[in-house]
């Protein structure tokens, strides 16, 4: 049954493709769920409001409509506003870019919730000795507040990128080689559907197993030292 | 964020160097003969062929750039490309958002179905029609025959043929020539044309944004020539052995 | 941004909005069908019991949406013997595809959701119940059970969303859902922005009003739980 037809280092390829996309995605997602969750604790009413939208609207649309809006709707906007630059010509996001973002704000609005309610779960003492002795907002934040964030979402942050890898298959909807292409470029090939999805099926289950695993040890090293309560 | 960052710079400084007269041609590639991809990740096709052969009469470099259907007219206007050669047709619909040339080949559509499943013009009663969405067999199954048939659309060419091959489909409707080379493959063999061609006035055209009359006209100009120094000959008579204009 | 063209597919997303309710309704009582005898053999104290469903649950949750709907649409047909079997009339219908897909994978989720809420309820209760001569049976039925789903109100309302998410994907294999809709007007219009919008909107209506909804039922649910006023 798995008569691959020389199509194998193709699909391990489409592997290699959604393992770099995921990693783009996380890394834009990140830094927006940091921003989002600074923004939904902050005092400007204006901020909570904004980042209140953001992760309304994103949480309530899905994914796939969110990947078609970017990659179609940006292309026109960034040439105009290239244009006010006095660029002539065609400024496109490439599917890979349109990707990144779309996954990348979808995995920011949910990242935003969990890296706020790490954030609160600091207990406020330590933000309380921490200006005592004069240390600054941002100082505070980065030396004090921010490397406990990371231990505290942690798990949640994991459950969120298991999601967003499998999420990765919807870009190949708008033409990215990634996993599911490539394996649909296969298919139109060998005519054996089944055959192939089941060989990315299990591509992304080893891919969610690597993952957990990588999410237990990273929980554990970040929990080096801590007495954990024990019931 | 810095790969994000780093594409989008590339592509600026690279869409910023100015070519000498380069014509970005946008195409589909999954319309096999007339444009597809082959193993090396390059289109063929007899779009392709022709696309070369204009740009060699009007002297100037030919780029190809693919897109899939459903975004290939929004790719024009978003001016991802100059102009699109992908056995588009010309309609009174699309000619309100894009501008076409004279034709470049003529079409119709035809119906391909199992051999010996009865399948029959005259009762296409809840059968289930298969077609590519957002081209004019879609079309015109959605406005002659919504009431009647039950219309499937698909994205690809390639998806609608692999459910008429597994019976999910009665019958397809088609650009003939694209029905045509699907029934000469190994897994059309079971299949074959049912019924006389239908809208049969149709013609390809090559469709550009509405403001670049001047390329319309160099086009047009480009395809007179082809015709006459008997280069489309040439094409025409590598994919199929009638006349296609 | 074209009003007009918006305001003119309305008719036919609204009609794709149907479809969209239809699959999710349908697919989510499938899903909780399956999801209860797993989730009890989930907490069972047999090893082997509990081993049974952890493949499907696995697979399920493992791999992306999109793979299993494809899997069963354009896989199935891979095979002859499926073709020519009693299934074919089922198999052949998208429509049914995509509920068994969307169904199957539900289930999965649903089933982790309830084995959760149902480890939450309190030990000392289900002692207490035992202790006064419940059986499991009766047990699961007038303490475990509703306080389970109780407390796995938040994440079952977080999974129904999910699935109306989900369903967006009906709209690869030809199903006329509100994607579906959407791309089959824009390949008419090609006006990509307005109708993506309009079809989140829509999105966006349904899974607000459900969150509004599911706050509700939380609320009362668990009211005897917050402090009394007077």
């Amino acid at each position: 049954m798995f008569e691959l037809q020389g199509f194998g280092d193709q699909i391990l390829l489409g592997a290699l493709m959604t393992l770099q996309l995921a990693a783009g995605a996380v890394a834009v997602g990140l830094v927006l769920g940091l921003l989002g969750a600074s923004a939904k604790l902050s005092r400007s009413r204006l901020a909570r409001a904004a980042a209140g939208l953001y992760t309304t609207v994103v949480r309530g649309v899905p994914e796939l409509i969110i990947v078609l809006l970017i990659y179609f709707g940006t292309a026109g906007m960034l040439t105009a506003l290239a244009g006010t630059f006095g660029h002539q010509g065609y400024v496109e996001l490439s599917p890979y870019a349109a990707g990144v973002t779309a996954l990348g704000i979808t995995f920011g609005s949910y990242a935003t919730e969990v890296f706020r309610g790490a954030m609160l779960a600091i207990p406020r003492g330590q933000i309380e000795a921490a200006q005592a002795f004069g240390m600054g907002r941002w100082l505070t934040f980065h030396r004090i507040v921010l490397p406990q964030v990371w231990r505290i979402a942690l798990p949640g942050l994991g459950n969120l990128f298991l999601v967003l890898l499998k999420d990765t298959a919807l870009v190949s909807l708008i033409g990215l080689e990634e996993l599911m292409r490539k394996s649909s470029i296969a298919i139109g090939f060998t005519k054996e559907p089944f055959t192939f999805y089941l060989l990315a099926a299990i591509i992304y289950l080893g891919m969610t197993v690597v993952t957990m695993a990588g999410i237990h040890f990273a929980e554990r090293w970040a929990n080096r030292g801590l007495e954990r309560s024990r019931t | 964020m810095k790969k994000l960052l780093a594409i989008l710079l590339t592509t600026l400084a690279l869409a910023g160097v100015a070519q000498a007269e380069t014509l970005r041609i946008g195409t589909e590639g999954a319309y096999p003969p007339f444009n597809q991809i082959g193993p090396d990740g390059k289109v063929f096709g007899f779009d392709i062929d022709i696309a070369n052969a204009l740009c060699d009469a009007m002297q100037v470099e030919c780029v190809f750039v693919t897109q899939d259907w459903d975004g290939i007219i929004p790719g024009l206007l978003a001016r991802k490309y100059d102009a699109i050669v992908a056995s588009m047709s010309i309609t009174e619909e699309r000619k309100q958002a894009v501008a076409f040339t004279g034709r470049y080949y003529s079409n119709s559509l035809r119906y391909a179905a199992k051999k010996g499943s009865g399948f029959s013009v005259d009762d296409l009663k809840g059968k289930a029609i298969g077609a590519q969405r957002a081209t004019i067999s879609a079309q015109y199954l959605e406005d002659n025959l919504a009431d009647t048939v039950s219309i499937k659309l698909y994205d690809t060419q390639e998806n609608a043929y692999l459910d008429l091959s597994t019976g999910r489909l009665d019958a397809m409707l088609a650009d003939t020539y694209v029905n045509y080379n699907w029934l000469q493959s190994e897994a059309g063999q079971a299949f074959e044309f049912v019924g006389d061609p239908i809208n049969i006035n149709d013609e390809i055209g090559i469709a550009v944004r509405k403001e670049d009359a001047a390329l319309v006209e160099r086009l047009n100009q480009a395809i007179e020539q082809i015709r006459a120094d008997g280069t489309y000959a040439n094409i025409n008579a590598k994919y199929f052995p009638f006349d296609i204009y | 941004m074209n009003f007009q063209a918006i305001l003119d597919s309305l008719p036919k997303l609204l009609s794709g909005t149907v479809l969209t309710l239809e699959l999710v309704g349908v697919s989510l009582l499938i899903g909780l069908l399956l999801a209860l005898p797993m989730a009890l053999m989930r907490v069972s104290r047999r090893p082997l019991v509990r081993m049974l469903p952890y493949g499907y649950i696995f697979f399920f949750r493992g791999t992306p949406l999109l793979v299993q709907i494809f899997m069963i649409y354009y896989g199935a047909s891979q095979f002859e013997w499926i073709r020519e079997s009693a299934l074919w009339p089922i198999l052949r219908e998208p429509y049914w595809c995509a509920i068994i897909a969307f169904a199957l994978n539900t289930g999965a989720y649903t089933a982790e959701i309830l084995r959760g809420a149902i480890q939450a309820v309190p030990r000392g209760e289900i002692e207490a119940a035992r202790a006064i001569g419940m059986s499991l049976p009766l047990a699961y039925r007038r303490i475990i059970l509703p306080q389970a789903v109780r407390i796995g109100l938040p994440a079952y309302g977080n999974e129904i969303i999910l699935m109306i998410k989900g369903s967006a994907l009906a709209s690869t294999i030809t199903l006329l859902d509100l994607t579906g809709m959407a791309r089959t007007l824009i390949a008419r219009n090609y006006l990509p922005v307005e109708m993506f919008l309009t079809a989140g909107l829509i999105y966006l209506a349904m899974t607000l009003v459900l969150t509004q909804l599911f706050g509700a039922l939380e609320r009362r649910l668990g009211r005897h739980l917050r402090p009394h006023t007077g």
